[in-house]
């Protein structure tokens, strides 16, 4: 008795059963996108984005970083790659990338003849366990990386 | 962006030496993925750039991204060519720059 009295009283706005359906699935998908709309590439296309396509070779590079953290939110990291630096032969590039932080790259040197030694050292931020890469590109158009797997314990990116 | 640096140039060397040289600038470096209390996202505001000139020359530069640590620090190295400044310069988001500057004596 109460809800054909209900009917009666309600504005006539007529969603038919289909629509219902879809729009609740595209409500669902919306809600279920994470907080960033693009998602991130993965480490191996992050990696082939930076070698332009090119093979990638493990060896010469020693990535240090220690294996298990209690923090993520600096964690020194060295790159260390193999090179005698001269004018025709050195490092152009190294770069670090993550695997399963918001953003794939974290950051890109630039070197010359001038540097003399192929060693950077910075501090990074990891959001969780994951691996993390240093490659490095040299003059002869050569890559050449390294992977280690870190294990952190608490996040950086979203606590403070 | 007027924040503290720290830069560690050695302040003599020998010709043809390779030195290191270390850089560090206060800034939080925020990653643009946290909220604040009411839940609205914090805008990214990160240092993306830091380059060194040896004596006018760019010997070393580095393009950074919010995976970078507040309070960023990068080390590296170069060769002691010739007496002269070293000048370090930051860039954030917004264009600002910060220039730290060290004399070294070769000899």
């Amino acid at each position: 008795m109460a809800p054909r009295e209900m009917t009666a009283t309600l504005p006539a706005v007529r969603i038919s059963r289909r629509s219902f359906v879809a729009g609740s699935a595209a409500g669902l998908f919306i809600m279920s996108l994470p907080r960033i709309a693009v998602a991130r590439p993965s480490l191996d296309e992050a990696l082939v984005g930076f070698s332009g396509g090119k093979p990638i070779n493990d060896g010469r590079v020693k990535l240090d970083i220690p294996p298990l953290l209690e923090n993520g939110n600096a964690v020194s990291v060295t790159v260390d790659v193999e090179s005698p630096m001269t004018i025709s032969d050195h490092v152009r590039r190294i770069a670090i990338f993550n695997e399963h932080n918001p953003q794939a790259d974290v950051i890109v040197f630039n070197l010359g003849p001038r540097t003399g030694r192929a060693r950077v050292a910075t501090r990074i931020r990891l959001a969780t366990s994951q691996t993390v890469v240093a490659i490095a590109e040299l003059t002869d158009g050569t890559f050449w990386s390294s992977r280690a797997s870190v294990i952190v314990t608490l996040a950086a990116c979203i606590e403070e | 962006m007027a924040a503290r640096a720290l830069i560690h140039v050695p302040k003599t060397a020998k010709k043809g030496e390779v030195i290191e040289l270390r850089a560090m600038i206060s800034h939080r470096m925020e990653t643009g993925q946290r909220q604040g209390v009411n839940g609205e996202a914090i805008p990214r505001d990160i240092i993306n750039r830091l380059t060194c000139t040896y004596e006018g020359v760019e010997v070393f530069s580095a393009e950074l991204f919010p995976a970078v640590s507040a309070n960023p620090f990068v080390s590296f190295y170069t060769v002691a060519v010739q007496s002269g400044v070293i000048v370090f310069t930051w860039i954030d988001d917004a264009g600002a720059k910060q220039v730290a500057t060290a004399e070294i004596t070769v000899s």
